[in-house]
């Protein structure tokens, strides 16, 4: 039944990943991306960690993605328009279409030098005792505490930085 | 299948259809209260007093014809609906309603009268709450009707701002709880103080009081009330997010808005007023759980018929200067009283 589900979020997940940039509508990509980051709370359910799974419908899926559903909204681009020939292979194409390529490529084999680092091993999982409330709550606010602090200054420092960068100049 | 099971896959088909059967309840009590709130009768031809009217408006939906706006987006104008009546029904799933139960001895262990028992409820309640932002946004922007998307832009900023404050009301009863779990949060407020007041969260003054008051007032601001029916304020938007919405996508809609207010009244009940506990409370429980919701119901109904509409700068100035520090103030003090007293 766990394997059952896991593939099937999996599966959710990778599918629903890949639309979003094989997507030309920026509406349905919101929308497929909200969909992967739901299989992947699914897939954190599974992993035990249901404190990790609904903060991630939380704070992705409820908070972040209306705000980038409403700027793709307000800015109505029902499609994007693409300068280069489709017929192109991707790597041959000008410019940020071969950064993000060139992007992609050293994702992946970081990915395999990630995975293969304990020598593909999968160590027992902790589960519960790690991703519980008051587990993550102590160990944010004990050992972690001064990069959390840092973290929230940082995101502050941004915040004040939105502000005063969309604010317009007093006449 | 063991009789728990059984037990339990009935149980979440009745919350089911009481839930569905709770909205068409709320939709004859709202039309009899509001007449009666204006000296009128209201809704008393079909059945007796009128408790047909709702059934008979489901069958006068079902045979009206769907229609979808030329310019809209089918596969999302077909999904908004569905994303809001899911979300509606699912925040259900994690309120407790009962304490344990053995049906008269017929099942060997106790069944929690619950659909599901998750240790972090509180937070699904919140996050689906704030998923179902999306039916809405999305209904809005679909139909391709500048009233709608009007609609639906005002009530996700209206949703999105009133969230915050939703959120540290929840936060400061999970304080007081010292849980996650509204289970728990509920049997602790079992037993009463100086043999009289109950221990309801509610009566813990001034903080409890608060927190509730917040969350009573955010909750009205996120089911799309009155005084903050702003998204289908009809003298400005026409119906709002659901104007170009017909037949039963638009039933979906009214579906959803009233068992989001059960859902509210449910959650504020469990927080607040001390879910199921009362006298006999092991065995007629879920009776004083329906009694304070119907009255939290009542109170929901009974604002809509006597507040006027508010302006929409007014929300907005209200919910971020007013309701969100005093909801923070509210949320330190809490824990600091906790801290002094070690309660």
């Amino acid at each position: 039944m766990n394997a059952l589900l896991f593939y099937g979020f999996g599966a959710t997940a990778v599918l629903a990943s890949l639309l979003v940039i094989a997507q030309k509508n920026p509406i349905y990509s919101v929308l497929l991306l909200i969909a992967s980051f739901g299989a992947l709370s699914g897939l954190y359910v599974l992993l035990e960690a249901p404190f990790v799974a609904v903060i991630q419908i939380i704070v992705y899926a409820g908070a972040i993605m209306v705000l980038f559903l409403f700027v793709v909204m307000l800015l109505n681009a029902p499609h994007e328009d693409t300068e280069y020939d489709e017929r192109v292979h991707p790597l041959l194409r000008p410019g940020p279409m071969r950064f993000g390529a060139a992007l992609a490529i050293a994702f992946g084999i970081e990915l395999v030098w990630a995975l293969n680092r304990n020598g593909g091993e999968a160590g027992p999982f902790a589960g519960g005792a790690v991703s519980s409330v008051a587990a993550i709550g102590r160990s944010l606010f004990g050992p972690y505490a001064f990069p959390f602090e840092v973290t929230s200054v940082l995101i502050l420092v941004a915040m004040i930085g939105a502000v005063v960068l969309a604010r317009k100049e007093e006449p | 299948m063991t009789p728990l099971l059984v037990a339990q896959i009935a149980l979440t088909l009745i919350v089911f259809i009481a839930l569905l059967h709770s909205a068409a309840g709320m939709v004859w009590v709202e039309r009899r209260l509001a007449a009666a709130l204006q000296q009128r009768l209201g809704p008393i031809r079909v059945g007796w007093q009128g408790l047909l009217q709702p059934f008979a408006d489901v069958i006068k939906l079902m045979f009206k014809e769907e229609l979808r706006p030329k310019a809209a987006d089918a596969w999302l104008f077909a999904l908004a609906p569905i994303i809001s009546a899911t979300c509606a029904f699912a925040a259900f799933a994690v309120v407790p309603f009962g304490g344990e139960t053995t049906l008269l001895g017929w099942i060997p262990e106790g069944l929690r009268l619950q659909v599901a028992d998750v240790n972090v409820a509180i937070l699904v309640v919140f996050a689906i709450a704030s998923m179902s932002v999306y039916g809405i946004v999305l209904a809005g922007w679909s139909s391709n009707s500048k009233y709608a998307l009007l609609g639906g832009l005002r009530s996700s900023a209206q949703m999105i701002s009133y969230e915050l404050s939703y959120g540290t009301a929840l936060a400061s009863v999970l304080i007081l709880g010292n849980s996650m779990s509204l289970t728990e949060i509920v049997n602790r407020q079992a037993g009463t103080w100086f043999g009289i007041v109950p221990r309801w969260n509610v009566f813990f003054l001034p903080f409890g009081f608060l927190a509730f008051a917040i969350y009573l007032i955010a909750g009205i601001a996120e089911t799309n009330r009155a005084p903050f029916d702003f998204p289908e304020a009809e003298q400005e938007l026409v119906a709002g997010y659901h104007t170009e919405y017909s037949s039963m996508s638009f039933a979906l809609f009214f579906l959803a808005e009233y068992v989001n207010m059960v859902t509210v009244s449910a959650v504020a009940t469990d927080l607040f007023l001390g879910g199921w506990n009362g006298p006999f409370a092991e065995s007629i429980g879920w009776v004083w759980f329906l009694l304070k919701v119907g009255a939290l119901l009542f109170f929901y109904v009974w604002m809509r018929w006597t507040l006027p509409r508010y302006r929409y700068d007014q929300l907005m100035r209200f919910g971020w200067k007013v309701l969100l520090p005093l909801s923070v103030v509210n949320l330190i003090a809490t824990a600091a009283g906790v801290l002094y007293f070690e309660l």
